[in-house]
């Protein structure tokens, strides 16, 4: 028992030191999602690294950044921001959208 | 409209199939009714309440709050699955027995409902939050469109409930004795594929290596936005671009859940006598 306390805490640590050490190492991006339009609709990050990639929904409805290619999929609620890692991406173009309204919302990231 | 009906019969569909297979495997428990309904009631209260608070989700734990959330949902709903499996195999055979005496079924109302009832809720609770938050997002936002999107909304759930009963029926239609059997698969594949999700959102969060990035992709073959691969998602847990850590938490959870089923099983079939 005792010892399954002390291992839940080593996880909980280990997971924690993983947090930090992968905040301080990736890079950050920002995306803004105005008006049911992603901002930039294209956005360069370097290949073979990890992207700390911050959504800014400064609307009032919310949205869900959806990209197939990057395998990420997360709800935004309005006027919120939340943060999303990606990568390390080899060299491509990866396509994403706001599946809310995926009429306007469209976007990109070229990985170089 | 269209757009909209398609969105929350994705988010509904996820949730009807978890609880036809839920009913079909609590087939013959006289109060499962109250159990199973009252998972999907506190569900839908559950995600009202997420869906309120989800702004505050999104900003927590530095912006990856929501992913340890659903992460968190999707364990708890693995756990609860293969609880009910182990219990299963340890009483399932003396229930098939009893449920053949007529009269006898009541006996089955010791089975661990709650676990079940815990799993609805849960399926209800993350796909209602989100249906909940995205109409209640079209609602606010635009006066002129909102009563379209809501018959859109309307329909989507709908149809996603029409798809949860057709398999429900379907499995009705497999006999009492292979009933238990059939579901526990089911169930033990239903809980391989919400480990894999869970370790995704680990992934995005980063609190998870990714261990291969796209293992394989049969996205071209089958998509998971077409009604079949929507269908297997669930079901069976497929993913057309797996990270090898999804893979890993999948075949984890099978050897995991079915080795518990092996060592607990069968127990009180051997005689009981010293």
């Amino acid at each position: 028992m005792q010892n399954r306390i002390y291992s839940g805490r080593f996880i909980v640590l280990s997971a924690l030191l993983m947090v930090c050490g992968s905040v301080s190492a990736a890079e950050n991006y920002t995306l803004t999602i105005k008006e049911h339009r992603f901002e930039p609709e294209e956005l360069e990050v370097p290949a073979g690294r990890k992207i700390k990639l911050i959504v800014k929904n400064e609307d009032s409805t919310p949205e869900e950044f959806e990209s197939r290619s990057l395998k990420r999929e997360k709800i935004i609620p309005g006027k919120s921001q939340a943060t999303i890692f990606v990568g390390p991406l080899d060299p491509g173009t990866y396509d994403f959208f706001g599946e809310f309204h995926e009429e306007s919302a469209k976007g990109r990231i070229l990985a170089k | 409209m269209l757009a909209t009906a398609i969105i929350v019969f994705r988010e509904v569909i996820e949730a009807a199939l978890v609880i036809s297979i839920v009913m079909a495997a609590s087939r013959g428990v006289p109060a499962r009714g109250w159990w199973i309904w009252g998972g999907v009631g506190g569900g839908l209260i559950a995600a009202c309440v997420v869906a309120v608070f989800a702004d505050t989700l999104a900003e927590a734990a530095s912006g990856v709050g929501q992913d340890l959330f659903n992460a968190a949902v999707l364990f708890t709903a693995v756990a609860m699955l293969g609880w009910h499996n182990i219990w299963m195999q340890r009483h399932g055979r003396e229930l098939a027995r009893e449920m053949n005496q007529v009269g006898k079924a009541v006996v089955s109302g010791e089975r661990p409902l709650y676990a079940l009832a815990i799993v609805v809720g849960l399926a209800v609770l993350r796909e209602g939050s989100e249906v909940v938050l995205f109409l209640y997002g079209i609602a606010s936002a635009d006066e002129s469109s909102a009563g379209s999107m809501l018959t859109g909304g309307v329909i989507g759930i709908s149809f996603g409930t029409a798809v949860g009963l057709a398999i429900y029926y379907g499995l009705l239609r497999i006999p009492t004795r292979h009933l238990f059997r059939a579901t526990s698969w089911l169930i033990l594949f239903l809980a391989a594929g919400l480990a894999s999700q869970g370790a995704a959102y680990l992934v995005q969060a980063d609190l998870l290596p990714p261990l291969g990035r796209e293992v394989w992709n049969t996205s071209d073959w089958l998509s998971e936005d077409s009604l079949i691969g929507q269908i297997l998602h669930t079901l069976v847990g497929y993913v057309s671009r797996p990270d090898g850590v999804q893979i890993l938490f999948y075949l984890a959870t099978i050897a995991i859940i079915a080795s518990l089923m092996r060592l607990f099983g069968d127990e009180p079939a051997r005689p009981v006598g010293h």
